[in-house]
């Protein structure tokens, strides 16, 4: 049980590294990530789960931040945005969604940047149909989809022949 | 931010403990599950409650088990995700399966769960707005205020069930069990609703919604239509199920159609079903039991649409569910 008049510790794993905090019951994980760890990459829209855009993943599953709480996280693999790529360098989608333009205003990006990555882990070539439907839950009011799309194809494509 | 207000959380790891802190706490106690209808709710200042029991740590109400022979039982606990793509729900229930597709957003299927659909809470454009915005209206008699603005006269709250499944569920026969330290009973999912926008659930506070049973496959066809605005996101402005029980000759034994989002709770649409039995899903019956499904709906504009269009729409898409189960 946890007293909501005081704060608890908890310990979360995020981007593969654990990060020990003390927050009140009521912290959303997306309060979390942003003012609590200062991972201000996952951004915040409507807050009530009706853009995407806080969307994160949670044991590589697309989950959206704004709505479950950090203590229901504990003992989970958490990774956003910052933490997307294994190594130092961009993932491919990161790179694919900058040469093809399909980030405007950037918004959405992060969202899309964890649910695609959910969807090309499950499911190495996506249809284009496939990634309309995986994306079906994050919001884009600049780029018209089209390029997002056309982003997530070119990054699967490299995916699959790294080598190139 | 929109931020939660505060709460004592408990995350119990069995069903008698859940419900011993719900006995304890008393009405002040809600539970919940995936959150996705009760924290944007919380956020907006609908429902404050101080004290949470969570679900997510009871192993055991969540997950399908059973075949299509002979009936499933799912967890309440069991996500959107997971039911809708259950193989067993696919093969037996793909009525169910594309109803549960329809609800929200890959996301959020990803965090909801069937037995919070089930429990939804109704909704109202005056109802689903933040909290300063109801201020500024002088709230409605749903939560902080006295009035319907949708129907100044009506006594009763007027918000409308909105669960994709309910409606199904009800038609295909399904049943709930609740479980409270007080005991165990198991309801016909189409009477766990009360028409009555606050007091929308036949359930206590202090009982939980453990799993859902449905009844085996095969001997019946069924259908879901759902009408929205856009293809993802839109909660249904309409809902319709059919599920018809077919004589080897075609002709219609038993027939049960259920409207939803018209109304605070899923309508048995009566003279369609009677219409419908001892004939042939031919055009002219499908057209007929379509046209009396509509009349009993009477939406109200607490909802996106215009009602008259929604009232037409509830004849097109009767008939639209009824058509797909031609031969
Ligand atoms: C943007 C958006 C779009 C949505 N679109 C749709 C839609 O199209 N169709 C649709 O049907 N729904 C929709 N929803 C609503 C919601 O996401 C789903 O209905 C979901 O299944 C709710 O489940 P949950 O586990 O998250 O419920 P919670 O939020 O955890 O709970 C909902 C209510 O049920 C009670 N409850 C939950 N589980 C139990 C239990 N086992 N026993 C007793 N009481 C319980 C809680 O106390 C609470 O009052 C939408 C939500 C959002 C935010
Ligand atoms: S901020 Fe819009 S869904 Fe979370
Ligand atoms: S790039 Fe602006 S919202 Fe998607």
């Amino acid at each position: 049980m946890t007293n909501g008049k005081q704060k608890i510790l908890l310990a979360l794993r995020v981007n593969g590294e654990v990060r020990e905090f003390a927050c009140y019951p009521n912290r959303t994980l997306l309060e979390v990530l942003r003012e609590d760890l200062g991972l201000t990459g996952t951004k915040h829209g409507c807050e009530l789960g009706e853009c995407g855009t806080c969307t994160i993943l949670i044991d590589n599953q697309p989950i959206l931040s704004c709505l479950i709480l950090a203590l229901e996280c504990e003992g989970r693999e958490i990774v956003t945005v910052e933490g997307l790529s294994p190594g130092p360098g961009l993932h491919p989608l990161q790179e694919a969604f900058g040469e093809l333009g399909a980030a405007q205003c950037g918004y959405c990006t992060p969202g899309i940047l964890c649910t695609a990555k959910a969807l090309l882990d499950r499911n190495r070539r996506p249809s284009r149909a496939e990634i309309r439907a995986a994306l079906a839950g994050n919001l884009c009011r600049c780029t018209g989809y089209i390029k997002i799309f056309e982003a997530v194809e070119l990054a699967a494509e490299r995916m699959e022949r790294p080598s190139e | 931010m929109m931020r939660l207000p505060k709460f004592v959380y408990h995350a119990p790891t069995s069903v008698d403990e859940a419900g011993r802190i719900l006995a304890g706490e008393g009405t002040a106690a809600r539970v919940v599950a995936g959150g996705t209808d009760l924290y944007p709710n919380m956020k907006r200042g609908h429902q404050l409650p101080p004290v949470l029991v969570s679900l997510r740590r009871i192993p055991k109400i969540t997950g399908i088990s059973g075949t299509p022979e002979t009936g499933l039982r799912i967890g309440a606990c069991t996500s959107l995700t997971q039911l809708g793509s259950h193989p067993a729900v696919k093969s037996g229930y793909a009525a169910l399966a594309s109803a549960v597709l329809s609800i929200s957003t890959p996301i959020l299927r990803n965090m909801g769960t069937i037995g919070g659909n089930l429990c939804l809470d109704t909704r109202c454009n005056y109802y689903n707005q933040n909290y300063e915005w109801r201020r500024a209206i002088h709230f409605c008699m749903k939560c902080d205020g006295s009035i319907c603005w949708v129907a100044p006269s009506s006594k009763t709250c007027l918000a409308i069930n909105s669960s994709d499944t309910a409606p199904l569920l009800a038609a295909l026969g399904g049943r709930a069990r609740l479980i409270s330290t007080r005991g165990e009973r198991e309801l016909a999912i189409k009477d766990l609703y009360n028409l009555d926008g606050i007091d929308y659930l036949n359930k206590r506070p202090d009982e939980i919604l453990t799993e859902i049973l449905l009844p085996p496959a095969g001997g019946w066809i069924a259908s879901y239509r759902k009408l929205r605005r856009r293809g993802s996101f839109d909660f249904p402005v309409l809902g319709v199920a059919a599920v018809l029980w077919k004589e080897p000759d075609g002709r219609i034994r038993d027939a049960k159609i259920y409207l939803n989002a018209v109304a605070s709770a899923p309508l048995e649409a009566k003279e369609a079903e009677t219409c419908l039995v001892g004939r042939k899903l031919d055009t002219e019956t499908i057209r007929e039991a379509a046209r009396l499904a509509a009349e009993m709906a009477k939406p109200v504009d607490n909802a996106d649409f215009g009602i008259a269009w929604r009232k037409r729409m509830a004849r097109v898409f009767t008939e639209r569910a009824l058509n797909d189960l031609k031969e």
